[in-house]
Parts: structure tokens; sequence; C-alpha cells
């Protein structure tokens, strides 16, 4: 019952916690995969998850089942590649997917890889997280154990090998093609593009890159069908979304909710609203690199496109929110602190520039801000974002909060200039950062 | 130093999981940082033995390898302690107090980041978000998640490293 209005976290509801092998099968889990490798052409896995309206949860939300159909029809090896990398700041939610209900993830890539024609498939795990790093990789060899993953899977001729591959650390190596490269045992610098990875990918070859939460929706797709799966979006979007709230609310946490729920739904009735004599300022609604919100956007679906028409971006659909004790210029402060230290180096405006905005920030904060910086930063954070003034899109995202605090909290800023100090320091002191 | 000696440096169990991982790639440069890894596992760091060593068994350079291993901040090419302590910075935990939170944690091992207990108990580094952040403010020590904590939590969760 659960599985069918919430086909992400149902199962770990209904076994109210890790869901193991035999827990899994018992509930229905690798029937949609047999039926996909037993009774399904490839083309027609494709089919039913591109008709679902499946798109990708890593944050760009392209069409899973129209990436899949880019793999070109040619001999030899393909791979699939589940990007775990989860380090958007704010996000949590592929975690909870490994941690509780591994083998949903194991069967959404064994359908994927059949569907792409993968006959070698890797999950690229960030290397902090231990514990579900030691949950899939019992699930992998469960699955193995079973028959489920290797050669002959149900009794066809079809054979599969999932490995996982630990990170080495560094925010880039999310970004698919940086990904690739530290799969391959390099440097995660991102690469030109074209070519796009489902032409050459992982050591040249044919590869599809998908995000774990994007992957565990396969499964319930092939079970249920794509009307299924679109009656479960509340407005344009199908299927539900893992939502997450951090900050001062009274139950931060996650929760699996038709994808199109209201922030405001999300905000003050699963996470139970602001803690007392707390008021709401700022909306991150995707992680890090999605433009803040505030009030007047609480009445927004979370889909892709409700978002985006509002100037910002659902990204990972993980948000953090930013409450009146928190100063806008800090909070800039420590995301530019972070994009600063995570960019890989390669390209000028992101490799200086970013420094640069987080020098001028930390300025502006200690109050030895100086008049003309605001227009300065306005100016600069333009050309740093610009999409084609650099490389990849790290810097992109790494201007979008930014230019959105200047717009929505000016005064604040304005107030450091003029002051010459933090009035959030005076009522909650925080230390000098040490980095 | 002749071939042997290098690869000698890393012991039978080390290259067997160097070799184990390496059959999942399809070259052995591949399994660069895999290698990495599991040296680091067995010995905390990697010294510039390990990286000629491994350099070797893997068929590339050394100086190629250096340049990888420096770039990912989970491979420590410095010795740390018996226990890495770190505390995320990212953007949930600033909202939820993580730099009083750093601060507790200095006065309690007495070090800054970046730098080592005199016992060789901890090593203190930040972090970017460890995917905990509806525990924020959130910790690490070694491969255990700690969130939300709070300064009076310390000494318990400390004392669990010895
Ligand atoms: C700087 C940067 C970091 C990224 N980090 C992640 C990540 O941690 N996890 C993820 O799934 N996608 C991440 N992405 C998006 C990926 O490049 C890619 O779009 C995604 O993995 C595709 O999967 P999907 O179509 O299933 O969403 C990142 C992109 C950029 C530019
Ligand atoms: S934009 Fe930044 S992260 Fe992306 S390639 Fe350029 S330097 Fe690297
Ligand atoms: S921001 Fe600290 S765990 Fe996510």
């Amino acid at each position: 019952m659960s599985v069918e209005l919430k086909p992400l976290t149902g199962r770990i509801d209904d076994v109210g916690g890790l869901v193991s092998l035999e827990a899994y099968r018992e509930a229905g889990g690798y029937e949609a995969a047999r039926r996909a490798l037993t009774e399904m052409t490839p083309g027609e896995v494709q089919e039913i998850v591109k008709e679902a309206n499946l798109r990708g949860r890593g944050g760009a939300g392209f069409p899973t089942g129209v990436k899949w159909s880019f793999v070109p029809d040619v001999e030899g090896r393909k791979y699939l590649v589940c990007n775990g990398d989860e380090m958007e700041p704010g996000t949590f939610k592929d975690r909870y997917l490994l941690e509780y209900d591994p083998h949903l993830l194991v069967e959404g890539m064994l359908i994927a890889s059949y569907a792409i024609g993968a006959d070698q498939a890797y999950v690229f795990l960030r290397g902090e997280y231990h514990e579900p790093y030691r949950q899939l990789d019992a699930a992998i060899r469960a699955a193995r154990e079973a028959g489920l993953l290797g050669d002959g899977i149900f009794g066809t001729s079809y054979a599969l090998s999932l490995d996982i591959h630990r990170s080495g650390g560094r925010y880039i190596c999310g970004e698919e093609t940086a990904l690739l490269n530290a799969l391959e045992g390099k440097r995660a610098n991102p690469r030109t593009k074209p070519p796009f990875p489902p032409a050459s990918g992982a050591w040249g070859r044919p590869t599809i890159v998908n995000n774990i939460e994007t992957l565990c929706n396969v499964p319930g797709i092939l079970s249920h069908g794509a009307e299924w799966y679109q009656d479960l979006g509340i407005g344009e979007d199908s299927g539900t979304k893992l939502y997450g709230v951090s900050g001062r609310v009274n139950n931060p946490g996650l929760w699996e909710l038709p994808i199109g729920t209201t922030i405001r739904e999300i905000i003050e009735v699963h996470a139970g609203g602001m803690m007392e004599g707390y008021r709401l300022r700022g909306i991150l609604p995707g992680g890090a690199s999605t433009d803040f919100l505030v009030e007047e956007h609480l009445d927004l679906p979370m889909d892709y496109g409700s978002i985006q028409a509002a100037g910002s971006r659902m990204g990972t659909g993980t948000m953090i929110l930013m409450d009146d004790s928190v100063c806008p210029v800090g909070i800039s402060l420590n995301l530019q602190h972070f994009f600063a230290q995570e960019s890989c180096g390669f390209c000028t405006p992101c490799r200086e520039g970013l420094p640069w905005l987080e020098q001028v920030l930390a300025d502006i904060e200690a109050g030895r801000g100086e008049p003309g910086d605001l227009e300065l930063l306005d100016k600069n954070a333009a050309f740093i974002g610009a999409p084609g003034n650099t490389f990849c899109l790290h810097a992109t995202g790494a201007i979008e909060p930014l230019q959105s605090a200047l717009k929505y909290f000016r005064e604040d800023f304005e107030e450091h200039l003029a002051t010459g100090r933090c009035k959030y320091r005076d009522v909650m002191p925080v230390q000098e950062s040490a980095g | 130093m002749s071939e042997v000696e290098f690869i000698e440096v890393l012991s039978n169990e080390e290259i067997d999981l160097i070799e184990e991982a390496a059959s999942h790639v399809p070259d052995r440069p591949s399994a660069a940082i895999e290698a990495l890894q599991i040296v680091q596992e067995k010995r905390g760091w990697i010294s510039d033995q390990s990286i000629g060593a491994i350099a070797r068994l893997l068929g590339m350079s050394a100086a190629e390898l250096d340049s990888i291993a420096t770039f990912y901040n989970l491979i420590f090419r410095q010795p740390v302690g018996r226990h890495v302590v770190m505390v995320c910075d990212s953007v949930s935990c600033y909202v939820m107090g993580c730099d009083n939170l750093r601060v507790a944690v200095e006065d309690s091992i007495g070090v800054k980041p970046g730098e080592t207990t005199a016992d060789d108990r901890f090593t203190l580094l930040p972090i970017v978000c460890l995917g905990a952040c509806d525990r924020a403010p959130a910790m690490m020590i070694d491969d255990q998640l700690f969130g939300p904590v709070k300064a009076d939590d310390l000494p318990g969760i400390l004392e669990q490293f010895e």
C-alpha cells in the first residue's frame, strides 16, 4: 500500500528501518527487474521511463528516458554510472536511500543498465559516506549471491557487474564529467562538452550518469506503469520527490511527497514550522547553489518549472532556511568560502574570481567594506556566473545565492557598509573563521 | 632503488587489495584513487615512499600519482593523528552554529584546524557538508557521524576515541 504512494520510502516505513534483501523481495522487490529483463526489450524500458516523464533528481532535471535514448547502438562496452557524490551543501536525501533501502538502488541500476545495454555499472560514492557504503556494499554482495547480479540474470543471457568507487573528496566530483575523470583515477577536472557522456564517457565509451534518487524511481515505474507515475505528481511534473528541510525548524528532516507540494506545506506541516522566536527570512530551495527565495514564494509548488519561474532552481529539493538570527552577509560569505575552496582551478574566472568575492564579503562582514563594494560585487558576480565564461557550471552555481542575497537582503549589506559592524554578531556572537 | 624494492614497501595484503581494485577497471592507473585509499586505510596517511610504491605497482609515474593524491582532500599527504575529527563548516551547519561547535572542539582538544594534538590522538580538519544537515551542527570522527552536537556532548563523544 504505502509503496504505491511512496515508491521511494514506503518500504522503509513498512519495515521500520533497514530493508533487507528478504524484506525487499517480500514487498515485490526485483520483480520489476525480472519483468524488464525477461519480457521487455531495452527500447521498451526506455520508452516507459520516457513516458513516465521521470526527470533527473541530481539537480538539473533532465528527462531520464530521453538521456538514455542518446546512447548509440554500438558494439562494445557501455557504462552506467550512478552519481552518489551528494556534496551539495544542505543535501542529505541520497544518504537516506542508501542507508535504509540499498536494494532499491541496485534494482534501479539493474533495470537502467539493461535499458542502455551496459554490462558494467559503478556507484560513485562520496568518501565520507561510511554507513551508506556499508549498506550498499552488503546489498551488492547479497544481490550477487542471489544471482541478481553477475552472469545470466533471471535465466537470461544478460550479465551485469556492479562496483562501488569511493571518492577521494571534492565537490567538483559531482559534476558528471569531472566524476568520470575521478572514476578513471584522474584529477577531477570537468571535460569539454561535447562530446557528452552518452556518446563518449567513462574510458571513452558510451556512459549514462544518473543520480541515486533518479535511479531509485525506476523500479516503481516498471512495476506500476507510466500513468501511475504521472498521477503521483501534483502539477506538471511526475512522481514523488524527497524533500528536505534544514535550519531552525521544529522538525528538520526528509519526506517523500508528491512532486509539486508547496514550499509552505513542506516547511509548516512536515518540518513543523519555524522554532519559536525565529522568523523565516530566506530559503535556498535546492541546496547551496540555488538562488534565495523569500516569504512571498512560500505558496509556490516545489517543481522544476515553478521554482525556475521564480528565478531559482529546485536543485536537489532539500531546502536550507535562513532565519532572522542569521546574517545575510555572513551566510553569503560562508557560501562563497565553500565555492572558492571547491573550485577545481581549471579556469580563471572561477579560480581567481570566487576567492576575490569571498574576500570582499569577508571585508564587508568584518566592517572593512567600502562604498561601491556592492556595485562591484554585482558586476563581477554577473561576469563570473555567466554561463560560457567558465568551463563548467560550478561558478554559475556559486553566483546564484550571492546575486539573490544582494537582491533580497541588500539593506543588510548596506547597513554593514554604513555602520562598519554586524548587528547579528551583537545578538549572537560568532567566532572569526579560522579557515 | 630497484623495482622490487619499491614494491616491497607495500605489504602483501595491500598489494592483493590493490590488484583486486585494479581488476574492476579497464587499466591499472584507473585504480589510483582506490590504491591510495587502501594504503591510507592501513597506514593513516600517504608518504612519498608510498606514492613511489603505488605508482610503480600501477605502472604510472610518481609525479602523476602525486598530482592526483594532492587533488583529493580525503587523501592525506601528511601524517595525521590516530583519530581525525572533522567539523562541518557548510551552510546548514553555519545556520545552526558550527562556528561555536568548532571553537568548543578546539578548546577541548587544544588544537586549531589543520593541527594534530601533541599525543597524536586527534587531528582537527574542516569538512564540507556531511549530508547530515537535518542533524546540524554535524561532525565526524573517523567513520562515525555525530549530530546535532552541543558543546556539552563533546566530552562524552571524544572519550570514545582513545
Ligand atoms: C558543481 C556540480 C556538482 C554536482 N554535484 C552533483 C552531485 O553531488 N550529485 C548529483 O547527482 N549530481 C550532481 N551534479 C549534477 C550532475 O552533473 C548531473 O547532472 C547529474 O548527476 C545527472 O543525473 P540526473 O540526470 O539523474 O539528475 C553536479 C553538477 C555540478 C555542476
Ligand atoms: S568553473 Fe570552476 S570548477 Fe568548473 S572547470 Fe572552471 S575552475 Fe573548475
Ligand atoms: S551543512 Fe553540515 S552536514 Fe550539511
